[in-house]
């Protein structure tokens, strides 16, 4: 009984081996068309539906569609991450995660593989999103480091999202809930500024919608790809969006552990 | 004396203030097969979660292939696989995809996964249904797919939990074919079963287990001495005869139904036998109304072994998240 593989370094074995599982989960996206499809065509039909039957009825001070499509970016992101939570709840409530655990795949593995590929996915699904935009009349007007800019930001938010919903998937207890996060992020956006201004809300709800997250994205990007003005909206969606990334991660190693236990 | 592949002394786990296993000693030599008998809840699963590391024994060690499952946890997993209840499948991707992406987890390269895969859907009978989506096969073909799915990396031990639990008698003779097939490449094989006839089958040595104790281990021909292969079910014509031959038979019955009039005596099937035991209880040839021949059941075992049934309601199976 003697050790036949070569020892690998640990590290390298698990790049190695987050970086299969960023190709399975792929893969296994691209085989379920349906969520693939749904993910892209909900936030472009949100968006047609706000611009063309909603859009004459708001006035935001200049074109609606230009107002509305940092939001609709956001309801995509989010949207899209989320589908995360339902992802890592299949695997762990099948018999994949025992396997992949007697391989010695452990958390840091298969839960960066689901939230590189649930990234992946969502830049695709943003590009989409920008283009149908640019079809119905979004012009920014963004100086390259604005462009790069609004990049990262909204990048650093998807990641967020992604390891929220990794931590949501590890919490639940069966897929069917998991996707009813996918619900609760699809409304998080409504009170934030992402689709009318936050000043003609009830007054009640406006001490939130002014402050959450979204709202700070929102008017992040915003600031830099129409040049409203900025304050200091980038400093806490930076902070709101790296707080819900560190947070997450966290606990989603501890419930990784405790679920695997 | 060889180095056992598998040895466990004193294993004990409790989930909460369920005790599941109450000191659990085994050994298997390498290149055997093992079975684990018993019901639901006997404590079978988590005596496999244990030696395959995926949890943690509260007293008591256990080595596998040499290697210590709590401080070498690394070492074990490279040594081993686990089939275990749950298909362990990705049911989108196809059989061969599923088998590619084990092997790049396993450490092979990439055209190294692929021969692999190859070779393995080719032993398991599966080529022609390697590029279908797993989510079209069938129980037999998962639970096969899944077993070569474990083979990827060249384990040394092999632990399958029930591999054939809701299978259709067909796909379990297949199943039975695949695993004596492993045997002959050196492997050992440690599997769980509720069946006694599939530990017969398969194994060099069971051990039983009720309420996480063994309560017997040896060879099938050992266990079988203990309790017949067959048991004769002899319906008496009423209920007082019912009750004559049954006391008259006292301890040589394993099995009574007072509803139906019937005792169970062991037997060795052969028409001898048969004439023997009717000739006895039934001298004048007017009390035996029919006779039935079944094959020993877990039930029986039980009973010889412990003086109890198996009774699975009794028994929770402990349910692992």
């Amino acid at each position: 009984m003697s050790e036949l593989t070569l020892p690998t370094s640990v590290p390298t074995t698990v790049f190695g081996d987050a970086l299969t599982m960023v190709g399975r989960t792929l893969r296994l996206s691209r085989r379920n068309l349906d969520a693939l499809l749904t993910s892209l065509m909900l936030p472009v039909m949100l968006m047609v539906l706000f611009v063309y039957l909603f859009g004459g009825a708001i006035r935001t001070g200049g074109e609606y569609v230009t107002y509305v499509v940092p939001g609709v970016l956001l309801l995509c992101a989010g949207y899209g991450s989320s589908l995360t939570a339902v992802s890592v709840c299949v695997d762990m409530t099948g018999g994949i995660i025992d396997r992949f655990r007697s391989m010695d795949v452990g958390a840091a593995s298969v839960l960066t593989g689901h939230v590189v590929a649930s990234t992946v996915r969502n830049i695709a699904s943003t590009v989409v999103v920008f283009g149908v935009a640019f079809l119905i009349g979004f012009r920014p007007h963004a100086t390259p480091i604005g462009w790069l800019a609004a990049a990262g930001v909204l990048l650093l938010f998807i990641v967020a999202l992604s390891w929220l919903s990794a931590a949501i998937g590890l919490l639940v207890s069966s897929p069917e809930a998991a996707s009813g996060f996918t619900f609760f992020i699809m409304f998080v956006p409504y009170p934030s500024s992402a689709f009318v201004p936050v000043a003609t809300m009830p007054s009640w709800i406006r001490g939130f919608a002014g402050h959450q997250p979204i709202t700070e994205v929102v008017e992040t990007l915003r600031g830099l790809l129409l040049g409203t003005p900025l304050g200091d909206h980038a400093c806490l969606a930076l902070a709101w969006s790296g707080g819900i990334l560190v947070a997450s991660i966290a606990v989603a190693g501890w419930l990784f552990g405790r679920r695997t236990h | 004396m060889t180095n056992p592949a598998i040895e466990a002394t004193g294993l004990t786990k409790a989930y909460g203030d369920l005790p599941v296993l109450a000191g659990v000693d085994l050994r298997v030599e390498p290149g055997t097969v093992f079975a684990l008998l018993g019901p639901n809840g006997a404590g079978k699963t988590t005596t496999v979660r244990i030696l395959a590391t995926l949890a943690e024994p509260d007293s008591g060690q256990a080595t596998v292939a040499g290697f210590d499952v709590v401080r070498q946890r690394r070492q074990v997993r490279r040594a081993i696989s686990l089939t275990g209840q749950h298909a362990a499948l990705d049911e989108p991707l196809t059989g061969q995809e599923n088998l590619w992406l084990m092997g790049r987890l396993a450490g092979l390269s990439r055209q190294q996964a692929r021969s692999r895969a190859a070779e393995l859907l080719a032993e398991f009978d599966l080529t022609e249904a390697g590029t279908r989506r797993v989510s079209t096969y069938s129980g037999g073909m998962r639970r096969r797919l899944d077993l070569a799915a474990g083979l990827v990396g060249h384990p040394s031990v092999i632990f399958l939990d029930e591999p054939t639990t809701g299978l259709d008698p067909r796909s379990r003779q297949a199943m039975w074919q695949v695993i004596t097939g492993l045997v002959g490449t050196g492997v050992t094989v440690f599997l769980t079963t509720q069946y006694l006839e599939e530990a017969d089958q398969l194994a060099d040595r069971i051990a039983v287990v009720d309420a996480g104790h063994v309560v017997a281990e040896g060879t099938p021909a050992q266990l079988k001495g203990q309790v017949a292969g067959r048991r004769l079910d002899i319906t008496l014509v009423d209920h007082r005869t019912f009750a004559e031959v049954s006391a008259y038979l006292g301890d040589r019955a394993v099995h009574r139904d007072p509803e139906r009039d019937t005792v169970g005596v062991p037997t060795d099937g052969s028409a001898a036998h048969l004439r023997a035991v009717l000739d006895e209880v039934d001298p004048r040839r007017d009390a035996v109304l029919r006779v039935e021949g079944h094959d020993t059941t877990l039930d029986d075992v039980f009973l010889a072994l412990t003086g109890h049934r198996a009774d699975p309601t009794t028994a929770k199976e402990q349910v692992h998240v």
